[in-house]
């Protein structure tokens, strides 16, 4: 069975069907990219299936259980985990503290016990903070160890969302564009780090311009067109799909 | 010796030293309000400054404390401790019950929704006279602690100190953890803590219920300290005050919250002067703090000199 098997899901936002009657389905341990134009609806699919949005029609089943309609942090307790395309960090905390905030359901969220210092929630707060430390050391931020989020650069805040996700010890990790505005040499770190995610056992759905990162990591590739899928397959079904090439070079098929 | 614990201890050794070198009672009275308003705004900065939610009737939640004091103990002969406690769990209760409908709205009607709550509160206090004495307030019996009555500066000194203490290095070690952390994440993005597992409601729910609480317990303790309660403790005024020690001492910084009381708590007596004056006074060094210290000051001198709290 499929890790996660999405089946005729739609949404509507007044008159505009920004996803219509989409079906897909993912295998655990692969990486699966979505893509498309600008405005194809991959960013509200991811949102849709993190819960961020409700569907207005359609199914979303996560090793099977209908999880569609669930809010985020109830997907989360499912082992879902995401970055976002315009950066979500918290400005307002350092960057491992960001890394820290990941792993927020591994921890004892206790507030009397808190406010009380008891040792075993220190002990394993402290822990955590060395494992947020290595998770920074993963995504190449070892030098961003101490710094605070607001004084990071763009680049850098891109890979701290992905080690806010990888706290959370996820079965299943969606990446929106965690290429999009990083210059060429960052553009093949991330690419590598997307791999390295992967090969950790993390199931991987990406959303990506970079057709070639896209071609070199993706299993399978979704191919998104004004909310409807286009295509689905392997990257070279998908390359050689003539829908796909007059979607992309707008060739009148 | 980490920055948070030395500030802990250099504001245990004020605390310690000011009874000695207070030279009257009228400097012992200042320092004993300066105490109780910092202990009530280091809750509400947790409201304000790390979660990122108003309150604008904070004063309504201390009224209630202040009341539950004067009206359980007179009329139905409880104890004062046990007053207390009552009186904070009906505020825990009322802010439970409204937070949720509340925390749905954000921004401007968070701000209505919490000031038109404070509002309410200080009308019922007012109107209820055959309890509460009405407008004209009433007394307060004196407090005992295990046989022992608690009268005069001194003895309130100690006990407001301490309850300060413990509350700094309570609110010290709550921001501090996974609990402090989800407060501050989903101040910072609300929908990145939600996708990590962070049920926003709920914690938005939980630090009200926290604060209001704070501010109900405190004041019983002023109004037993002061012997007497008037609706003016549950003034929306008194709320603005609040807010604006919060925001003249720091957001989101708890040495900033005791900078602020204490700064806010002396002005008043220094303005005395200004007959009529002083609530524009006032009104201008809020305005002045707003544009050009809108970090509060706290904050601003740790970003100067490049260490945080």
């Amino acid at each position: 069975m499929a890790l996660l098997e999405v089946k005729d899901l739609s949404i509507h936002f007044g008159g505009v069907k920004a996803v219509q009657n989409v079906n897909f389905s993912v295998d655990s341990g692969i990486v699966y990219s979505v893509i498309g134009p600008n405005g194809a609806g991959k960013t509200t699919l991811f949102n849709l299936i993190t819960g961020v949005y409700k569907p207005t029609t359609g199914e979303i089943r996560l090793d099977g259980e209908a999880v569609h309609g669930k809010s985020p942090n109830e997907l989360a307790r499912r082992g879902m985990a995401r970055t976002f395309q315009n950066l979500q960090i918290c400005m307002n905390m350092s960057a491992v503290e960001n890394v820290m905030v990941g792993a927020h359901l591994r921890l004892d969220r206790n507030l009397v016990k808190a406010a009380l210092r008891f040792p075993a929630l220190r002990k394993r707060d402290a822990e955590m903070r060395n494992e947020a430390a290595g998770l920074m050391r993963f995504v190449g931020l070892d030098k961003f160890a101490d710094a605070r989020a607001d004084s990071m650069p763009y680049g850098a805040l891109k890979r701290l969302e992905i080690a806010r996700a990888l706290a959370m010890k996820p079965r299943l990790i969606f990446l929106d564009e965690p290429a999009a505005g990083l210059n060429p040499k960052e553009t093949i770190e991330v690419d590598h780090l997307v791999r390295k995610v992967a090969d950790s056992g993390v199931t991987v759905v990406l959303v990506e311009h970079d057709m070639k990162m896209v071609m070199n990591l993706s299993d399978r590739i979704l191919v998104l067109d004004y909310g409807k899928k286009l295509a689905e397959g392997t990257g070279e079904e998908v390359r050689r799909n003539p829908d796909v090439i007059a979607a992309y070079l707008g060739a009148h098929a | 010796m980490k920055n948070t614990t030395k500030g802990l201890v250099i504001v245990a050794v004020i605390l310690a030293i000011v009874p000695f070198v207070s030279p009257n009672s009228y400097y012992t009275d200042l320092a004993i309000r300066m105490a109780i308003n910092a202990t009530i705004v280091l809750g509400l900065n947790l409201l304000i400054g790390f979660a990122g939610q108003i309150s604008l009737g904070h004063a309504g939640f201390l009224g209630i404390g202040a009341y539950a004091s004067a009206v359980l103990p007179t009329h139905f002969g409880w104890h004062p401790l046990l007053a207390m406690g009552a009186g904070a769990a009906v505020t825990a209760v009322l802010a439970g019950l409204v937070a949720r409908p509340i925390f749905k709205l954000k921004g401007h009607y968070l701000a209505m929704a919490t000031l038109g709550l404070g509002i309410i509160i200080n009308i019922a206090l007012r109107n209820e006279a055959q309890w509460t004495g009405g407008p004209d307030g009433m007394p307060v019996p004196a407090m005992s602690l295990f046989g022992f009555e608690l009268s005069g500066d001194k003895h309130w000194y100690w006990v407001v100190a301490a309850l300060l203490l413990v509350s700094i290095w309570a609110s010290l070690n709550l921001i501090d953890s996974p609990f402090g952390r989800a407060l501050r994440a989903l101040h910072g993005s609300e929908v990145a803590s939600q996708v990590v597992g962070v049920d926003i409601v709920r914690y938005k729910v939980a630090i009200f219920v926290l604060s209001a609480v704070f501010a109900s317990l405190m004041g019983s303790v002023t109004a037993h300290y002061i012997g007497f309660v008037s609706p003016n403790f549950a003034d929306f005024f008194h709320s603005i005050e609040l807010v604006t020690m919060v925001v003249v001492g720091g957001m989101a910084s708890v040495f900033g919250s005791l900078v602020g009381a204490v700064l806010l708590t002396a002005l008043p007596q220094a303005l005395a002067t200004f007959e009529g004056w002083e609530t524009v006074v006032f009104g201008a060094i809020l305005m002045g703090f707003m544009i050009f210290l809108p970090k509060g000051i706290v904050p601003t001198i740790a970003a100067r000199f490049g260490k945080g709290e």
